[in-house]
């Protein structure tokens, strides 16, 4: 095990959603390279706590990347330079001693920051909420495997429903844009055969509601860059497809009264 | 089912942190499809791509008539000619020509409206900056300078029908003057300005750059995605913005290097 040392953090730091922010700096003088980066944060605020003073707020829980929590713009990075990786799984021994590492909060207007580095993603389930339920039986459990699933699609389905929410794609994204995120939720559920009842609704609805609170895709692909799952830009054209369909197929539901 | 079930959104959050509650909220209004489509960034992604593809059959075609050049003034003035009577004696002489201009003068007022309106979505939805500076990772310089590239081939564009069809700013040529329907040495005449072509070849190369994030785009908002077909779309798109920059500089230079002459 090594130590990193003399390491300079520019954290941003902010009181709540209206206040004016600003970077401030801490050096860290040593910290092992078996730390991850939350545990590297864990360590300067045990320092600050100790000198009274007010620790850096970050968001984090599950710390092995599936829960989605934890965010961060490390170096104009989502996640930190390592790709398909959140930032609790980031560590320290990708940085070196002396680095100057900038710590920003995901930036966008559906994402105000709550304080310091901590955002608030509501808006993310407001997408997943406006999609509604899917058709499911109920009464007693259903056996195993009753409806048949090609395992491509199952694959498919899989690679979609791997993101976590963590808004990594809208951080990244020059335009501030939820297609990614939105783009897996409906794939994920469209191209299941138990998904199929709602799929048109559920395709309009994820789209209006994205559309009500993000920005535009232009096609950067820097949300699937800086995605932890590697989710594939394949679902904003999925997302596209269905939602085109769905203006047409939606309507002529409707008109059958 | 009732409307409400079907066409479902949520109330624009207001920025306060009140608490996620129920699904279906408010309506949208209901409007004729197309503006309905519209209204929406991803229709408006839908218009891009469609004005897109109008505009890149034109600037193909455009390279490929052009290219008449090199087969002498008889070839390119008979082309010319051909253009302005399609379908004559069908048509009135002019007609289909002036059909097609005005669908394609329809096609940048749409493909600059979607950008514009886009823009402006997107600024909002960022409205404070990153303080830091962003390390992208696959965005390029071309996807990021899209509206600038864009506004540059827009003027040029703008410069250039001044220049060779109304003639305007082609009075200042080596020898004479604008004379309508004498296409060949028009262009001849402007592009020995080396000014002008220096200005022609920079616009072209910026329009290039242009065709090739905006093709592979195309397939994106239009979701033409298939997965056996995918790897081709970026080369579809360097394939053909290459071909239709080669094609319209090699006139410039053949120009100045006296391959093309009056």
């Amino acid at each position: 095990m090594k130590y990193l040392t003399n390491l300079k953090l520019k954290v941003w730091r902010q009181d709540g959603p209206n206040a004016v922010g600003n970077f401030e700096t801490h050096i860290v003088e040593s910290v092992s390279d078996e730390a991850s980066f939350l545990e590297m944060l864990d360590q300067l605020n045990e320092r600050l706590i100790g000198e009274n003073k007010d620790a850096v707020v970050f968001d984090h829980d599950c710390r092995e990347g599936i829960c989605g929590t934890c965010s961060l713009m490390i170096n104009g990075r989502a996640h930190g330079p390592q790709r398909a990786t959140t930032t609790c799984q980031l560590h320290m021994r990708t940085f070196s001693s002396g680095d100057e590492i900038v710590i920003e909060p995901w930036r966008a207007a559906a994402f105000p920051i709550i304080k310091d580095l901590m955002v608030d993603r509501a808006s993310f389930d407001r997408i997943v909420e406006s999609g509604g339920f899917i058709t499911a039986p109920t009464g007693g459990a259903p056996d195993a495997n009753l409806i048949p699933v090609p395992k491509p699609v199952a694959d498919a389905a899989m690679d979609s429903a791997a993101c976590i929410g963590c808004g990594a794609c809208v951080a990244a994204c020059p335009n501030g844009a939820a297609n990614l995120f939105t783009g897996a939720k409906i794939a994920h559920l469209n191209v299941l055969p138990q998904g199929q009842a709602e799929r048109y609704k559920r395709a309009e609805a994820m789209v209006n509601s994205m559309d009500d609170q993000f920005g535009s895709c232009t096609n950067h692909g820097e949300c699937s860059a800086a995605c932890p799952k590697e989710i594939s830009l394949d679902v904003i054209a999925l997302m596209n497809a269905d939602f085109r369909k769905s203006k047409s197929k939606n309507r002529k539901a409707l008109s059958r009264g | 089912m009732k409307l409400e079930d079907m066409a479902q959104t949520l109330r624009k959050s207001s920025g306060s942190r009140a608490p996620v509650t129920g699904t279906a909220i408010a309506v949208r209004k209901k409007r004729s499809l197309i503006l309905d489509i519209y209204s929406t960034a991803v229709g408006k992604k839908y218009v891009m791509a469609i004005s897109g593809i109008a505009m890149m059959g034109f600037v193909f075609f455009h390279m490929i008539g052009n290219l008449k050049m090199y087969l002498g003034a008889v070839e390119l003035n008979h082309y010319a000619e051909f253009l302005r009577s399609l379908l004559y004696p069908l048509a009135p002489k002019g007609s289909v020509l002036w059909i097609l201009r005005g669908g394609l003068v329809a096609m940048l007022a749409l493909h600059l409206h979607a950008a514009w309106s886009l823009t402006v979505l997107n600024h909002q939805a960022r409205p404070v900056k990153y303080q830091s500076p962003r390390d992208y990772e696959v965005a390029n310089f071309a996807s990021r300078t899209m509206r600038y590239s864009g506004m540059i081939v827009l003027s040029f564009l703008i410069w250039h029908l001044l220049d060779l069809t109304f003639g305007v700013v082609n009075t200042v040529g080596t020898d004479g003057t604008y004379v309508k329907g004498e296409v060949y040495a028009n262009v001849v005449q402007s592009l020995d300005r080396w000014p002008v072509s220096v200005f022609y070849i920079l616009a072209n190369l910026l329009l290039g750059m242009h065709l090739r994030h905006g093709a592979w785009s195309i397939f994106q908002s239009l979701g033409w995605n298939n997965p056996r077909f995918n790897s081709w779309r970026w080369t579809f798109a360097t394939g053909f913005a290459l071909v239709v920059v080669i094609g319209n500089i090699s006139f410039p230079i053949a120009v100045l290097a006296g391959i093309v002459k009056v």
